[in-house]
């Protein structure tokens, strides 16, 4: 069995390396990735500091406080204490202030930005008392935040475009029925088609989150064998969901719009690009139906908030479930060949 | 000889069509069975029944007396009529991929010598003439050593030569020993490699047996060939018919002397005329009305 599967799986790796096209595609579009986000990323801070007020309104009156009136500076509204303190925390905010009394401000003290936009408020305030309060916090990029969701989506479209077109090829010019007919097994073969694209994935979205980290310094507060073991079942899961598209499909065209109806509501509500808090229940509840969201949320539980195996345990038997659902139901509905 | 393989009532409909319609028939040991008969008669349905790609809808199928299973995938070799092969391989690549499926193995180097492959070895598949791709197709049928090599319509496309080299090339198989089943619609090719061939038409078989069997039990004339532009008088007192497509009359006689010379004053010349054994094509002719290559 091992035999067969290792001869399938060396065979499509061939394949895969010698199609240029799809290599230089494979290749070219994370390097590409990758360089874009140093690009935009990496050129040092944002021209603006960012200021969160405390306050009632939802408008900044820039004429009611000196400190308001500071070039350079953006001031945004805060109405809410503890969710401007995690922006703060989070260097989302370099400084919480409430000019109101009782005055106060919040700074995070690892925070270089606040360290100097501390020193124009004081400048501001001139002989006004203004009570200082820190928070402590580690400084969280939205690099760090978005690498997770990046590296998510890339392996998402590999993993579904990588299998189910080349499933749907091979019924389509009948090499799977020529398969067929050997001692093969249909088992055996779709064990070899996912861990040709997993080792594919694993290696490519290796590759770029080495340099991307090497470039950008990106945060990784977790273990990497934790990550690794998230992104191999999410990989699974990935894989197990373009067999399903694929298992009975033979037509490329077909195949492609069911595999986009597939990927965009997973890239669209799986947080790849932005969080999902703050949206209806009910947005949430329907993304919780997509692994992608399982893998980011662990990926970002370990990568920036230092989260150990056992606390992704959830997400991992998430991914778990799903990979062998979407295995099995691809299993039983498998076609060889066109009916 | 054993029997390696029998097919039993084998039938199979698709929307609207019966395509294969209770057909039964068995393969002795070492022998080469063909299956004759026109594009759409069900011969492809009926092998793909058996090599186990098409379910059938009922009928039964017995190798070596036990239904087919594993040990059928094992012990079989197979040609399809249209099919892909790994894109980017190598012809080497190809061949060793194909084995390594197998627990039976052939000496890969032998096969690849039988089937003159030796230039090709680093050649992508992709791009091979008809010819080499027949051949690499039929190593693909070998590398597991079959008992049993099925060949659907191996030489459809094929010039003249290639076509020759590729039945030199079967024959070597058959001498070994291997017990093959062809499906072809040239009766030509059935002649030269089946000891035993079905007709089929329709999803039916017509006619079993060997071919000259077959062919001495329905003819005991001969046929005399006449282009049609050489006809100048009215044949109607002798029993012939006109193949239009090839501008032809045939006439078949016992007794070709008389019928010379009746023909003598209804034609423009005997010039052109030739006198021929009847062969496959007019007995599938005779039984079914319609000729194998429509």
């Amino acid at each position: 069995m091992l035999r067969r599967i290792y001869a399938i799986f060396h065979a499509r790796n061939l394949e895969f390396v010698r199609d240029r096209s799809s290599l230089s595609w494979n290749i070219v579009l994370p390097v590409a990735l990758m360089f874009g986000l140093s690009f935009i990323f990496g050129g040092g801070a944002p021209p603006e500091y960012t200021v969160g007020v405390l306050q009632s309104g939802d408008t900044v009156d820039s004429g009611s406080h000196p400190f308001l009136g500071t070039r350079h500076v953006q001031f945004v509204p805060v109405t809410n204490l503890d969710e401007g303190l995690t922006k703060v925390a989070r260097h989302q905010l370099d400084l919480l202030v409430r000019l109101e009394q009782p005055r106060r401000y919040w700074v995070n003290p690892e925070s270089p930005r606040g360290y100097f936009i501390e020193f124009a408020l004081l400048q501001s305030a001139g002989t006004q008392q203004i009570e200082k309060a820190q928070i402590s916090g580690h400084p969280v990029r939205y690099i760090d935040w978005v690498l997770p969701g990046i590296l998510g989506m890339n392996m998402m479209f590999s993993c579904l475009f990588g299998v189910g077109y080349v499933v749907v090829r091979y019924r389509k010019n009948g090499f799977l029925k020529r398969l067929r007919a050997t001692p093969l097994r249909s088992f055996e073969f779709v064990a070899a088609q996912v861990g040709s694209r997993l080792m594919l994935i694993i290696v490519i979205t290796a590759f770029v989150y080495t340099g991307t980290s090497w470039f950008l310094n990106t945060r990784m507060e977790g273990s990497y064998l934790t990550l690794l073991v998230i992104t191999i079942l999410g990989a699974i899961s990935l894989i197990s969901i373009g067999l399903v598209v694929a298992a009975r499909v033979t037509s490329e065209e077909l195949a492609g719009g069911l595999l986009n109806l597939v990927t965009w509501p997973m890239m669209m509500l799986s947080g790849v690009w932005f969080s999902l808090e703050g949206t209806d229940a009910w947005v949430q509840r329907t993304a919780e139906i997509f692994p992608l969201t399982h893998i980011l949320d662990a990926a970002r539980a370990v990568m920036i908030d230092g989260a150990l195996f056992r606390d992704v345990l959830p997400q991992i038997a998430v991914l778990c479930v799903m990979s062998a659902l979407f295995l099995t139901i691809a299993a039983l509905i498998f076609r060889w060949r066109p009916r | 000889m054993p029997t390696v393989l029998e097919a039993r009532n084998l039938v199979k409909r698709y929307p609207g069509v019966l395509a294969v319609d209770h057909v039964s028939f068995s393969v002795r040991e070492g022998t080469c069975f063909g299956l004759l008969g026109p594009n759409g008669a069900g011969k492809t349905t009926t092998v793909e029944m058996i090599e186990g790609v098409t379910p059938p809808d009922s009928g039964e199928i017995l190798y070596c007396g036990e239904p087919t299973g594993r040990r059928f995938r094992e012990e079989a070799g197979i040609q399809f009529q249209n099919t892909a092969l790994q894109d980017f391989l190598t012809v080497r690549e190809t061949v060793q991929l194909f084995q390594s499926l197998y627990d039976r193995k052939a000496d890969i180097e032998y096969i690849i010598d039988e089937c003159s492959l030796g230039d090709l070895l680093d050649r992508d598949n992709r791009k091979l003439s008809g010819g080499q791709r027949q051949r690499l197709l039929l190593a693909v049928a070998l590398v597991n050593r079959p008992k049993l090599v099925f060949l659907d319509e191996p030489t459809t496309g094929l010039d003249p030569q290639a076509r020759r080299n590729f039945w030199e090339l079967v024959k070597r198989i058959r001498a070994e020993g291997t017990t093959l089943v062809l499906t072809t619609h040239y009766m030509d090719e059935a002649h030269v490699l089946c000891d035993e061939i079905a007709i089929m038409d329709a999803g039916r078989i017509v006619a079993q047996g060997s071919p000259d069997a077959l062919l001495q039990r329905q003819y005991q004339n001969v046929v005399i060939e006449l282009p049609l532009a050489d006809i100048s008088g009215d044949l109607s007192s002798i029993e012939h018919r006109v193949l239009e497509a090839r501008g032809v009359i045939e006439i078949s006689t016992n007794d070709v002397n008389t019928t010379l010379k009746d023909l003598a004053s209804r034609v423009t010349g005997l010039n052109r005329m030739k006198i021929r054994q009847p062969n496959l094509e007019d007995l599938f002719l005779d039984l079914t009305g319609h000729s194998l290559r429509t």
